[in-house]
């Protein structure tokens, strides 16, 4: 399953395609850059209560009224800040797991990480619980994300050999299929107000964000940001192969420990800050991939900064489309996503 | 057992070291470093037992490794010296132990006893990455799990001396090309690798290998698969890297007659066990090979044109032929 995509791109009728965009990976990571600093002001610049961008600009250098200040500097701000990272953090996790797990078809949530902060954060709510304080939703969720990381490990781990990628994605499988089977036994004794904020809860939504959300979220993305672009090459060699991997110099079985629990923490975090957010980690990878080759050197930077980019959109959209009522973002990425996706898939074949 | 081959290595060494070895390169064998000796070294890098600064080549003592939950060991005591310089074979019937020697040689493998080292240094010493800037390696099997061009995997050869961050300088980019001429796949290298036959894939892989500027080239079965052009390709090039280059190369492949043709010395292995080492000529008996193979066969000369005439070739023998054998079989 894993070898069936063969870059197609330089086929002779994909030439055609292939002027449109920019040839090289840098002139892509800046063009990415661009997008993703034009979406992150138009995050900013656009919402419900119909800002002018003369009043945005003046409340963002401090000046105007203490409500125009407020909605930008409290609520747009912070809010658009927290989407870029988390969905920088959830697409460069995508590309990390796919890359580990040789699979394409890898996502974020693969390895039982929702499921573990989904049990963590409906348990919160549905024990009532969550009302002490804005703060325990979050929390749970990050104690369920690290005990489904830790849980998922100790299978892989006992299976004989450290981290075999069949192991960890079979373990990864079924411990989410448990996390679920628990969420579903836990909203089967929930009453109707704490169903429903369980089930938005779980669908993922940016409407918590303020600027502790962001901040906690970013002292943990620079560092695992770093560590994980700095294994880009070894990611590399293991896409060819682990033994081909371990004879070109690569710690194999370092590199797979670093990059699994670097990459399950970054969706511990952003899980615990905004929910799951799904289709993301699974398709901007991807639709990089078709577009500019695999070499994760510029893979994982371009995933962080489509990841930030498409969220940003997908989030002004869940803002402001059906405003002053504020759409789930995990419907709009998916709504946005897959026929992106399909229609990538498609040209490919040209 | 072991005993008769150190006596066999002695002679090989005398007699296959080009230019004509030191006469003195027997005598220091037989007086007490036999297995330095037999490795073709100069004898006074051969004098010391803790030999630091051995040449690049492999040595392994008693080595013995058996898989988790097998019947059987793998390896069961193999000893074996690589000299610097030529190209080794190693051969030996399906599950013989051959790329489980392999990957103990390359420090993949722990062996539960017994010892390997490459240049003096025993494996577990070896960082990956260091072993990497002298050995390249080409795998048996490779199944990538995403596309790449052709210029992209010879490139990864550059890890080992770039690592992670170090940025590909002018020497990198000239080894890359290098070794792709040297392959013959220049004109490749912006295909991905999987629209290419299996012969230009390996070609390319080992391009990879020699992009790493190794000492020593280790490859697994590297023509399992390949039509006689691109079998013959191969050979010719890593003995054209071992002639020229000064490159060792140790190969594993189940071409007995290309074995006897290029290698200079063959590692006979059976269930495990060092059935015969030594120069093709020596090892290549009929009375060897079909107790090995367990198959009745023929040894013919090579009947040429071409250097390698009178290489001894093995023909197997067909349904009649086979009455002595099922005898020998019986009688196992």
């Amino acid at each position: 399953m894993s070898a069936v995509t063969p870059a197609r791109a330089d086929a002779p009728g994909a030439a055609r395609t292939r002027a449109l965009r920019p040839r090289s990976a840098a002139g892509a990571l800046v063009l990415l850059g661009v997008v993703m600093a034009v979406a992150l002001v138009a995050a900013v610049a656009i919402g419900a209560a119909g800002l002018p961008l003369r009043e945005v600009v003046a409340a963002l250098a401090g000046a105007g009224d203490d409500t125009t200040r407020a909605i930008v500097r409290d609520l747009r701000l912070p809010r658009a800040l927290l989407a870029a990272m988390t969905g920088g953090a959830l697409a460069l996790a995508g590309a990390v797991f796919q890359a580990l797990l040789r699979n394409p078809l890898a996502e974020p949530y693969v390895l039982g990480v929702s499921g573990g902060a989904a049990v963590g954060a409906v348990a919160a709510i549905v024990l009532g619980i969550a009302a002490l304080s804005p703060w325990v939703v979050p929390v749970a969720a990050l104690a369920g994300a690290l005990a489904a990381i830790a849980i998922v490990f100790r299978i892989a781990a006992a299976a004989g050999r450290m981290l075999d990628t069949r192991v960890l994605l079979l373990a990864g499988v079924i411990v989410g299929a448990f996390f679920n089977a628990v969420i579903l036994l836990l909203l089967t004794f929930a009453e109707a107000e704490s169903f429903r904020s369980a089930v938005f809860w779980m669908m993922g939504s940016l409407s918590g964000a303020s600027w502790s959300t962001a901040a906690l979220l970013a002292v943990y993305l620079l560092p695992a940001g770093v560590l994980l672009l700095g294994l880009a090459r070894p990611l590399n060699l293991l896409a060819v192969g682990e033994e081909t991997a371990l004879h070109l110099g690569v710690r194999v079985e370092r590199v797979k420990l670093v990059a699994y629990f670097v990459a399950s923490l970054l969706v511990a975090a952003s899980v615990a800050a905004c929910g799951v957010i799904g289709f993301i980690g699974l398709i901007i990878p991807h639709a990089l991939r078709l577009a500019w080759g695999s070499d994760h050197r510029f893979l994982l930077p371009a995933s962080l900064l489509a990841g930030a980019a498409f969220l940003l959109v997908a989030d002004t959209a869940a803002r402001t489309l059906a405003a002053p009522a504020e759409l789930p973002v995990g419907v709009i990425t998916a709504l946005i996503g897959v026929p992106v996706f399909v229609l990538l898939l498609a040209r490919r074949r040209v | 057992m072991s005993e008769e081959r150190e006596v066999r290595d002695v002679v090989a060494a005398g007699s296959a070291s080009p230019g004509g070895a030191a006469p003195g390169a027997p005598a220091t064998a037989n007086a007490g470093a036999p297995r330095a000796g037999a490795s073709g070294a100069p004898a006074g890098a051969a004098a010391g037992p803790a030999n630091t600064d051995a040449p690049a080549v492999f040595t392994a003592r008693g080595l013995r490794f058996t898989y988790p939950r097998a019947a059987a060991p793998a390896l069961d005591g193999v000893d074996l010296d690589v000299p610097p310089g030529g190209v080794y074979a190693i051969l030996g019937p399906n599950g013989s132990g051959k790329s489980t020697l392999l990957r103990v040689l390359l420090g993949a493998l722990a062996p539960q006893a017994g010892e390997a080292r490459y240049a003096g240094r025993a494996l577990a010493e070896w960082t990956p990455r260091e072993l990497a800037r002298r050995i390249g390696v080409v795998p048996q099997h490779e199944e990538l799990a995403f596309p790449i061009t052709v210029r992209e995997l010879v490139a990864m050869g550059r890890y080992p001396h770039l690592g992670n961050w170090r940025r590909e300088g002018e020497a990198d980019r000239a080894a890359i090309e290098q070794a792709m001429i040297r392959c013959d796949v220049l004109d490749l290298a912006d295909r991905p690798l999987a629209t290419l036959s299996g012969g230009e894939r390996q070609l390319v892989r080992i391009a990879r290998a020699l992009a790493q500027q190794p000492e020593t080239l280790v490859l697994d079965e590297p023509t399992a698969a390949l039509d006689i052009r691109h079998e013959m390709e191969i050979f010719e090039l890593v003995a054209a890297l071992a002639a020229a280059g000064g490159v060792t190369v140790v190969l594993v492949t189940h071409n007995i007659n290309l074995a006897a043709r290029y290698a200079s010395r063959i590692l006979l292995l059976d269930r495990g066990r060092v059935a015969a080492e030594g120069e093709p000529d020596a090892v290549l008996t009929r009375e060897t090979v079909e107790r090995v193979y367990r198959w009745p066969v023929v040894v013919e000369r090579h009947p040429g044109p071409g250097r390698d005439a009178g290489a001894p070739q093995v023909v197997a023998l067909a349904g009649e032929g086979g009455g002595d054998v099922r005898g020998s079989k019986a009688a196992e």
